[in-house]
C-alpha cells in the first residue's frame, strides 16, 4: 500500500519526501563544510601522516637501491661478510648518494638502529670518490679511445642489445646520467663517465660478457672493493653494519614500533633491547599510572566541590564557579612556575613546614622534579575539566531523590551512595575521560616540574620530534598512545557504556 | 481545641521561617487521630509543603513541637521517623527497576530476601502493577509511575504516609481513578495519611478532614461537608466551592440569627458566625444552590431581595443564572434541571431569598 501513496502533485510520496530531505541534508552539509574541511586538513590528515610515518622506511631502498637488491641473496645468519657484488653495488650507490647528498640523511636514519653508522656514512661519502678504481678507467681508455668518448658511450647505452649484454654497466651508466642531469646540470653526451661506470664495465667483462669493442683485460690488476672500503673505515668489515642495512631495507618497517616497546630486530628475530636502552615500556606504564593518579585525585578533589556548587543558590554557585575557572585564565607557564616556587626545597611550603617544625631543615621534602610534583601541578591544571561535567550532571539531579531515599529509611550515607552517586556516575565518566586523555598527552607541565622521574611518554615524543629528529619513532610512540587511549575508551564503553557519559543536561 | 493528648500526629504551636524575616508557618496547631485521612488544602505558597517537610524531617521547625505518637520528633533524623512519602514528581530512582525501587526501603531495613520479595509482590499487586516489576521508571506512564511511588511509600508498612500533590501532573480522569484508589488503600490498610493538594474537589472527595491553609495558618479544620456548608471565615467560604458574597453592616443580633444591612440599603437575614456586635462590617456568604427564587418555600417574614437576570446558562444537570443583586453583577444561582423548574430569561426581574441558616455573616 505504502508504495502507492502519491503526493499532491502526483509523484510517489516517498520520492517527494526523499527530495525534501535531501535538500535539508545538503544544507546541513554546507553548514558544517568549513569545519569539516578544517578538521580534515588539521586533524585527520596529520593523524594519517603520523600513522604512515611510524612504518615508512623508503629512505634505505631509495638511497641504496642496488645494495638493497644485492643484499637479498646474502645469508645474514652466517655472520660472514657479504661478497663482492654487494660491495660493488654499495660503491655505485654511495658515489651517487654522495652526489645527491642523501648519504648523511640515511646515516642518521640507520644510526637509530646502530650507533656509529652515521659517521661511517659521512666519512665514506667523502672517500668513496678516491677509490683506486681509476685503474679500470685507464685500462679501457688506453685499449681503445672509443671508451673515452662520451658520444660513443651514449650511443652504446641507447642500444638494447648492448644493454642486455652489459646489465651492470647499463644500470651504473643510467644512474650516473640521471645524477649528472639533475645534480651537475650537464649532459651525459658531453661528459666522460665516472670511474664506477668503468668498474661496472669491468665486472661485466669478468662475468664473460662481450664488450662493444673487445679489450684484453688480463693485464689489469683487479681492485678489491672490500679492501677499499676497509681503508675508509674498518667498520665496513663488521657484518653487523651490513645486517642493519639489510634489516632496514624494506620500504615498510616495524622497527619504530619495536623500538617503541623496547624491542629490536636481532640476528634471530625480535629480541629485547639491552637493559640500559629500555625506557619506553617504563615510560608508558608510568604515563598510565600517573594519568590515572591525576584522574583519581581530580575525582577525589572535584566531587565534593561539584556537589557543593550544585547545591548552592545560583548566585553563590556562579561566584565559586569563577574561582574554579580561574586556572583557565592564567597562563599555563605562569601557573606551573608558581608551583615551582611553592614546591621546591627552598620553597614556600618547605619553609613553612620547617618553620612549624614538622620537617627538619636539612631534611626538606622533595616535592618537585619528581612524580609528586607532576601529579600536584597537573591535578591543579586539570581539575576544572573534572568539576565542570560533574557540576552540570549534578545540577540535573533533583534534591527530592535524596529526600525520598531518606524518607524510605536510608541513612545519609546510604542515600548518597545508592541513590545520588549512581546518578552522578555519567558526570564522573565524562570528567575522567576528559582528564585522563588530556593528562596522557600533556607535556609542558611534566617537562617543567617532572624532573627525570616525572616525565611522560609525551615528553619523549616531543624530544624525538624537536631534538633527535627521529620522527618515525615519535610517530610510532604517538600511534601506540593513540591505540592505548582508544583501547581504554573501548574498555570504558564495555564497562560503563559511552552513552552513559554526560557533559550536562 | 487542639489538645494533643492521644493524638497520633500533632503540631503544637509550630512556627517556621526560612529567612529569619517572614514566618512561612505561623502558630500551627493540629492533631490527628490514628487512621485519619487529612488533607492540607490552600493556595500556592501558603506553607503546605513546608508543614509536610517539617513532619518528614527535611525542615526543622523554628519554634514549637511536632509529636508523633506522643513523642517529640524534632530531633529525630528523617530516616528514623518511619514515615512513608510520595513526592509530587514521584522521585522514583531512575537507575533502579521498579522492583529495586520497592526493595530499597526493605533493604535498608535489613529485611531478608524472601520476605522482601513477598512484600514487593504484595505492594505491586495492591496498586495493580504486578507485571511491571522489571521495568525502569522511564518506561512507565505518569499514572503508572504514580502507582509505583505509592507502592514504594507503603511497602515498608509505615503508619503515617505523607503525599505532596501526588496527582498534580495527571489528567483529570486518571486523577479521579487514583483518588479513589488512594483513599481506599489508606482506609483498608488503616494508615494515617497527610495529603497535600490545591485542588479543592480532590480535598473534599478524599478526606476525613480538610485543613484549609492560608497565610501560614490553618483557617479551618473540618470534615468536608462542614467545611463547605459551615465555613468559619470568608477566606474558606471563597476558597471552597462557589460562593456569593454581599457586604454590609450588622444591624441587629438576636441569638442564632442576625440582620445585616447591605451597602446598597437592603436588609437580609444571616447566621452570625464571625460577628459579635451591632455596627460591625461583615461579608455575607450564600452558596448559589441555596438561593430560592420566590417566597414559596421560605418563612413568611423572610427578607427578600430584588434581582435582575443577566444571563442564563444551560449546563445540562443544572441551570446557572447570573443576576444583578444589591448592586453586584455576579450573583450566581444554581437550580436543578427538574421538570417544574422555570427557566429565567435575561432582563426578567425576580425576588430571591434564602433560609437564614444558609446565609453566613463572616468577617469583613
Ligand atoms: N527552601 C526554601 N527557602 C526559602 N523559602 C522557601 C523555601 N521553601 C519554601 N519557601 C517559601 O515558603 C513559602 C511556603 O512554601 P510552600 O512550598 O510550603 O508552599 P505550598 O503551600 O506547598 O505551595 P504550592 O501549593 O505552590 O506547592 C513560600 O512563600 C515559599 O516561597
Ligand atoms: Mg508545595
Amino acid at each position: 500500500m505504502a508504495e502507492d501513496m502519491l503526493a499532491a502533485d502526483g509523484r510517489p510520496l516517498k520520492a517527494s519526501l526523499n527530495r525534501a530531505l535531501r535538500r535539508q541534508k545538503l544544507r546541513a552539509l554546507m553548514l558544517i563544510a568549513p569545519l569539516l574541511l578544517f578538521i580534515m586538513v588539521s586533524f585527520v590528515m596529520p593523524i594519517f601522516d603520523m600513522l604512515f610515518r611510524s612504518v615508512e622506511n623508503q629512505i634505505v631502498s631509495e638511497t641504496l637501491p642496488r645494495t638493497t637488491l644485492a643484499l637479498q641473496d646474502w645469508d645474514a645468519t652466517a655472520a660472514q661478510l657479504p661478497d663482492d657484488p654487494v660491495f660493488e653495488a654499495m660503491y655505485t650507490d654511495l658515489v651517487l648518494a654522495a652526489e645527491y647528498k642523501s648519504h648523511t640523511r640515511l646515516g642518521s636514519r640507520l644510526n637509530y638502529e646502530m650507533t656509529g653508522i652515521s659517521s661511517l656514512f659521512r666519512k665514506s661519502g667523502r672517500a668513496v670518490g678516491r677509490f683506486d678504481t681509476d685503474r679500470y678507467t685507464d685500462a679501457f681508455q688506453e685499449a681503445d679511445p672509443a671508451y673515452a668518448d662520451p658520444a660513443q658511450w651514449a650511443e652504446w647505452m641507447a642500444d638494447d642489445e648492448i644493454r642486455a649484454e652489459l646489465p651492470r654497466t647499463a644500470d651504473a651508466y643510467d644512474g650516473w646520467a640521471k645524477m649528472l642531469v639533475s645534480v651537475e646540470d650537464e649532459l651525459p653526451v658531453e661528459e666522460e663517465p665516472w670511474d664506477f661506470v668503468y668498474t661496472a664495465l669491468y665486472a661485466d667483462a669478468q662475468a664473460g660478457a662481450d664488450l662493444p669493442i673487445s679489450v684484453d683485460l688480463s693485464g689489469v690488476e683487479p681492485v678489491s672493493l672490500q679492501a677499499q672500503f676497509e681503508d675508509i673505515d674498518e667498520d665496513w668489515l663488521d657484518p653487523d653494519v651490513w645486517l642493519t642495512i639489510k634489516r632496514y631495507s624494506p620500504d615498510y618497517t616495524s622497527g619504530y614500533f619495536l623500538n617503541s616497546v623496547d624491542l629490536t630486530k636481532g640476528a634471530d628475530g625480535i629480541e629485547a633491547r639491552p637493559e640500559n636502552e629500555q625506557i619506553y615500556i617504563t615510560l608508558f606504564i608510568r604515563t598510565m599510572i600517573m594519568s590515572m593518579s591525576i584522574m583519581g585525585m581530580c575525582v577525589l578533589l572535584g566531587y565534593p566541590i561539584a556537589w557543593l556548587l550544585a547545591n548552592l543558590t545560583d548566585r553563590t554557585a556562579n561566584m565559586l564557579m569563577i574561582l574554579v575557572l580561574l586556572p583557565f585564565w592564567t597562563s599555563l607557564l605562569v601557573r606551573t612556575s608558581a608551583w615551582k616556587v611553592l614546591l621546591q626545597q627552598e620553597g614556600v611550603i618547605n619553609d613553612i613546614l620547617v618553620w612549624i617544625g614538622l620537617v627538619a631543615d636539612n631534611d626538606r621534602l622533595q616535592m618537585i622534579n619528581n612524580q609528586t610534583g607532576t601529579i600536584i601541578a597537573m591535578t591543579h591544571i586539570l581539575l576544572p575539566f573534572m568539576i565542570l561535567p560533574l557540576y552540570s550532571v549534578m545540577k540535573t539531579i533533583p534534591p527530592s531523590y535524596l529526600r525520598a531515599a531518606k524518607s524510605l529509611g536510608a541513612t545519609n550515607w546510604t542515600a548518597f551512595w545508592r541513590v545520588y552517586f549512581p546518578q552522578s556516575v555519567p558526570g564522573i565518566g565524562a570528567g575522567c575521560i576528559l582528564v585522563f586523555i588530556l593528562a596522557i598527552g600533556y607535556y609542558i607541565t611534566p617537562e617543567l616540574v617532572g624532573g627525570t622521574k616525572g616525565v611522560f611518554i609525551s615528553n619523549r615524543i616531543a624530544y624525538h620530534i624537536s631534538s633527535s629528529l627521529n620522527w618515525g619513532l615519535a610517530a610510532a610512540l604517538g600511534t601506540i598512545l593513540l591505540v592505548v587511549v582508544m583501547l581504554l575508551y573501548w574498555v570504558y564503553d564495555k564497562i560503563v557504556g559511552i552513552d552513559n557519559v554526560k557533559l550536562g543536561g | 481545641m487542639t489538645s494533643t493528648d492521644g493524638a497520633f500526629v500533632a503540631f503544637d504551636r509550630v512556627q517556621k521561617s526560612y529567612d529569619g524575616e517572614t514566618l512561612v508557618v505561623k502558630d500551627l496547631n493540629l492533631s490527628m487521630p490514628k487512621g485519619e485521612f487529612l488533607t492540607m488544602l490552600g493556595p500556592s505558597g501558603s506553607g503546605k509543603t513546608t508543614c509536610l517537610m517539617m513532619l518528614a524531617g527535611f525542615e526543622t521547625a523554628t519554634h514549637g513541637d511536632i509529636l508523633l505518637d506522643g513523642v517529640s520528633i524534632n530531633n529525630i533524623p528523617p530516616h528514623k521517623r518511619g514515615i512513608g512519602m510520595v513526592f509530587q514528581n514521584y522521585a522514583l530512582f531512575p537507575h533502579m527497576s521498579v522492583a529495586e525501587n520497592l526493595s530499597f526501603p526493605l533493604e535498608v531495613r535489613k529485611i531478608g530476601k524472601s520476605e522482601r520479595e513477598e512484600k514487593i509482590k504484595r505492594a505491586l499487586d495492591m496498586v495493580q502493577m504486578g507485571d511491571f516489576a522489571g521495568r525502569r521508571p522511564a518506561q512507565l506512564s505518569g499514572g503508572q509511575q504514580q502507582r509505583i511511588a505509592l507502592a514504594r511509600a507503603l511497602v515498608f508498612e509505615p503508619e503515617l504516609v505523607l503525599m505532596d500533590e501526588p496527582l498534580g501532573a495527571l489528567d483529570k480522569q486518571l486523577r479521579e481513578t487514583l483518588q479513589f484508589e488512594i483513599t481506599n488503600l489508606a482506609h483498608e490498610l488503616g494508615i494515617t495519611t497527610v495529603y497535600v493538594t490545591h485542588d479543592q474537589t480532590e480535598a473534599l472527595t478524599m478526606s476525613d478532614r480538610v485543613a484549609v491553609f492560608d497565610d501560614g495558618r490553618i483557617q479551618q479544620l473540618a470534615p468536608p461537608d462542614e467545611l463547605y456548608e459551615l465555613p468559619e471565615n470568608s477566606f474558606v467560604a471563597q476558597f471552597i466551592g462557589e460562593n456569593n458574597t454581599l457586604e454590609g453592616v450588622v444591624q441587629e443580633i438576636k441569638g442564632e440569627t442576625c440582620v445585616v444591612k447591605l451597602d446598597s440599603g437592603e436588609i437580609i437575614d444571616a447566621v452570625p458566625v464571625n460577628v459579635s456586635k451591632v455596627g460591625e462590617r461583615t461579608k455575607v456568604s450564600i452558596r448559589p444552590e441555596r438561593v430560592e427564587i420566590g417566597r414559596d418555600r421560605l418563612e413568611a417574614d423572610a427578607h427578600m431581595l430584588k434581582a435582575e437576570v443577566l444571563e442564563f446558562i444551560y449546563m445540562g444537570d443544572i441551570f446557572r443564572t447570573r443576576l444583578r443583586v444589591a448592586g453586584i453583577d455576579n450573583f450566581i444561582i444554581k437550580t436543578r434541571n427538574s421538570p417544574d423548574q422555570t427557566r429565567l430569561k435575561p432582563g426578567e426581574i425576580v425576588e430571591i431569598g434564602w433560609m437564614p441558616r444558609d446565609c453566613r455573616a463572616l468577617d469583613a
